[in-house]
């Protein structure tokens, strides 16, 4: 195993990026944008948010220069690559008039060849937990799948945990254990700044040997290993996962939806910022002369009026029936439905919240005493 | 790189296949059937208690309950309710017109389990399609069934469906001579009709069956089915043997687009058909 | 009917079902076979209350007859059903007209001589009382249900 570790200095990294370029990917990873760190194209290095560290509470997300030139110094921003693997808006078909009626025809499917540069334990686990959605059913999603199928995935270890972060209580961090191609901790000490990794696949071995890398020693992997286990003891928040799905099923009359639905604004900031939430709606449209029309997919929430429209009404009407439809389909229901827990402990929810609802403070409401929200 | 085994692969189920409507046939004011067929290709083999989504060019698309024969699929056979949008552009579809097809999609009625045994069908509205194609397999398979019942409760007598068909039924669904296994009744009746007036549930006590081997199938609005699960658990029919088809907003009918949940159920893909236990505790609450 | 055969049949009616023994042989006894053939009135709008009926066979039909709009059927009874609940509430009459729409044959139940024993026996009445309460509440929850026009066009 230990071949499978190596080290690679800030240039092998720089190399690693150029490699990737070569190979035809188009590489996303954290840029900074708006004052927030979200994906963009990365050309080099210098495209990461080098230096910066976030800081992150209910409904605040700041960002502040580090003392130091670390590249991924801060956790997850609002998106996650659910942008790029299930995009928030897509055209399925067109279509046609013709003599015999009307044809349809499927949109060519090339989509680019993504690498995704930065992912974290807690992403890997929603593409893990997406995977299954899109790909583990009756049918599958054929755009899902072809730019999943294309997708090359350059994990990093978080070092440090963030307020509102509980990955360690969904079991799904903060190291990176598997679904990636390579894996690297960053280590930065005095004047020393390298990267410590893991080979996750034959690609990724593949694209290392492209690379100037060397063998990691013991002391350099337990350094790095050190540092990872640093952040899963500093989560800002805790979940108990254990009798998750009974605890909701006997408590959907609880009165704290209704208290939690008094200061929910049914904005869906969640669903968006959610890297698990895979909701969509279909339009469809036509040209003014009535002769093409197409259909687009687009991004949904479960927290829109219209959501549950059914014979001329809505069935979940009220902030609150929609809330816990939220909470109860992501920590519940999804069990039943796709065999694991459809939270990743992330936290983007409880941080871009506008009111700071925070979904571990709601249930440990709805769990009574003996279940506990801060660590 | 990420290795994912598929299964055979298929074209994409998002798209719609033109099929042709050969009839349209106007039932009553509001509601139309439409028969197609496919221009090209296979036909599309159903179970009784599927629906497919039918496409208007350019207008939208819907979920409707196939209600023809499975034992035919040759003829797509397709009743609609003017209630919006799509199903008024459905409606008003001639022969020769194209409608986009996607499907057959979801749960069949359990006409396998509900052999050996007395079935109760309860149809309330525009219910009835839905349950027509499970009656063809009955009456194709009419040996392999004891007692069987059509409840049917429908507004008014202008709104019955398939009057022809419920008078032939009356001889061809009969377990035994002179037994009445068709039941209508409506809301509300004035002057011309000579039938029972009330609701469909009030039809169940006078029902004779064996509740230990009787099998009911329904399809109406929700609340008609929760009144009509009491007056059969009245009865004695064991709570596993009752079985509903469910409504909820729908979208992709591929299980993707999570509009149609009702609690852990996507009821594109895990219903429409759903037995009640498995709805038992959804859809008593409310908003869910 | 033989009375042996009548009082077994009355016994095992959801309706009389529970009944004391010698209640059933006093309701058997009293119980009049009757038979209508379509068109026939089994009381007419305003008449006073005689009888409570049970139908064994047939469809009645209850109407009531405006000017303009003809009859207009407020709800059909048919075989096992009870017809007659305001037997139990002294002076009251008819509001609609029973029609025959299907031949039928039914036992009635003088509701003068029922209303008497119970007044005399008021274990009886009370018995009769709960059964009629849930006829008249299953014909209440029934005319809500058709008042909700589940099957009308959603708004």
């Amino acid at each position: 195993m230990s071949k499978s570790r190596f080290v690679l200095e800030r240039s092998g990294l720089e190399q690693l990026l150029q490699a990737l370029k070569q190979e035809g990917y188009v590489t996303l990873g954290p840029t900074v944008r708006e004052q927030a760190i979200v994906y963009g194209e990365l050309h080099t290095l210098q495209d990461l948010p080098v230096g910066l560290k976030d800081w992150q509470e209910g409904g605040v997300y700041k960002l502040a220069p580090r003392s130091d030139a670390a590249l991924f110094g801060y956790n997850v921003g609002p998106q996650s690559p659910k942008q790029f693997l299930h995009p928030p808006l897509l055209r399925l078909f067109r279509a046609h008039k013709n003599a015999q009626g009307f044809a349809v025809a499927e949109e060519p499917e090339a989509p680019p060849k993504y690498a995704f540069f930065g992912v974290r334990a807690c992403e890997l686990e929603a593409i893990r937990i997406q995977d299954r959605v899109f790909l583990g059913g009756p049918y599958q999603d054929p755009h899902y799948k072809a730019r999943r199928e294309q997708a090359f995935i350059v994990a990093v270890n978080c070092t440090q945990a963030g307020n509102t972060c509980f990955c360690t209580s969904m079991h799904s961090g903060p190291k990176a254990s598997t679904g990636f191609d390579l894996a690297l901790t960053e280590v930065l000490e005095g004047d020393r700044h390298h990267f410590v990794g893991a080979v996750g696949s034959e690609a990724g071995a593949r694209l290392l040997t492209k690379v100037t890398h060397r063998p990691a020693s013991e002391a350099e992997w337990s350094q790095a290993e050190t540092l990872v286990a640093q952040a899963a003891r500093h989560m800002g928040r805790r979940l108990q996962t254990e009798g998750l799905k009974e605890l909701l099923y006997q408590n959907l009359e609880h009165p704290r939806w209704e208290e939690v639905a008094g200061r929910c604004l049914s904005c869906g900031n969640c669903t968006q910022v959610c890297p698990t939430c895979f909701c969509t709606s279909v339009e469809d449209h036509s040209d003014l002369a009535g002769q093409e029309a197409w259909r687009t997919r687009r991004w949904d929430s479960c927290f829109t009026a219209d959501f549950s429209y059914l014979h001329g009404g809505s069935v979940r009407v009220s902030t609150k029936a929609r809330y816990r439809q939220w909470l109860t389909h992501k920590l519940a229901t999804w069990q039943d439905q796709f065999g694991s827990l459809g939270c990743v402990g992330c936290g983007r929810c409880i941080t871009w919240c506008p009111v700071g609802i925070d979904l571990t403070e709601e249930v440990a409401a709805i769990g009574g005493p003996h279940v506990q929200s801060q660590p | 790189m990420v290795n994912l085994t598929s299964p055979i692969p298929r074209p994409d189920p998002m798209l719609p296949r033109p099929f042709r409507v050969t009839r349209a046939i106007r039932e009553t004011a509001d509601v139309v059937t439409l028969e197609l067929e496919a221009p090209a290709g296979p036909p599309l083999r159903f179970s009784p208690g599927q629906f497919t989504m039918l496409y208007v060019f350019g207008v939208g698309e819907v979920p409707i309950s196939i209600s023809g024969d499975a034992s035919k699929p040759e003829r797509l056979v397709q009743t609609i309710r003017k209630v919006g949008r799509v199903t008024e552009a459905l409606c008003k579809l001639r022969k020769g017109d194209a409608v986009g097809v996607r499907g057959p999609f979801g749960s069949s009625w359990p006409l396998e389990q509900a052999k050996g045994g007395d079935v109760v069908l309860v149809a309330g509205g525009i219910g009835l399609p839905p349950l027509r194609p499970a009656i063809y397999h009955i009456l194709r398979h009419r040996k392999d069934y004891g007692r069987v019942y059509l409840l049917y409760g429908a507004r008014t007598p202008a709104d019955l469906l398939f009057s022809e068909e419920l008078k032939r039924w009356q001889h061809t669904l009969s377990h035994a001579p002179g037994a009445s296994p068709v039941l209508v009744t409506v809301d509300r009746a004035e002057g011309g009709w000579d039938g029972a007036v009330g609701v469909v549930t009030g039809l169940i006590p006078s029902l004779h069956l064996d509740p230990t081997r009787t099998t009911a199938m329904m399809v109406g609005p929700e609340v008609m089915m929760r009144f009509t699960l009491a007056e059969l658990r009245k009865r004695g029919l064991p709570e596993a043997k009752l079985y509903l088809s469910m409504e909820r907003n729908m979208k992709c009918a591929l299980g993707f687009c999570g509009h149609c949940q009702l609690g852990p159920h996507f009821i594109c893909k895990d219903g429409p058909v759903l037995a009640f236990p498995q709805v038992r505790d959804w859809m008593t609450r409310k908003e869910v | 009917m033989s009375k042996a055969s009548l009082e077994r049949y009355l016994a095992q009616h959801p309706f009389f079902h529970g009944l004391r023994p010698k209640d059933i042989e006093w309701l058997a006894s009293l119980a009049q076979p009757l038979s209508y053939e379509v068109g026939d009135y089994l009381y007419r709008e305003g008449d006073a209350s005689t009888d409570f009926y049970l139908i064994q066979e047939g469809l009645v039909r209850l109407e009531i007859h405006t000017p303009g709009r003809g009859d207009l059927t407020i709800q059909t009874l048919g075989p096992g059903e009870v017809l007659g609940w305001s037997v139990m509430i002294p002076e009251t009459r008819k509001t609609f007209d029973a029609r025959i729409f299907q031949a039928t044959r039914l036992l009635a139940f003088d509701a003068e001589t029922v209303r008497r024993r119970s007044e005399e026996d008021h274990h009886f009445g009370y018995e009769l009382c709960k059964r009629f309460s849930r006829v008249i509440g299953e014909r209440l929850q029934a005319t809500r249900l058709r008042l909700l026009d589940l099957y009308g066009q959603p708004h």
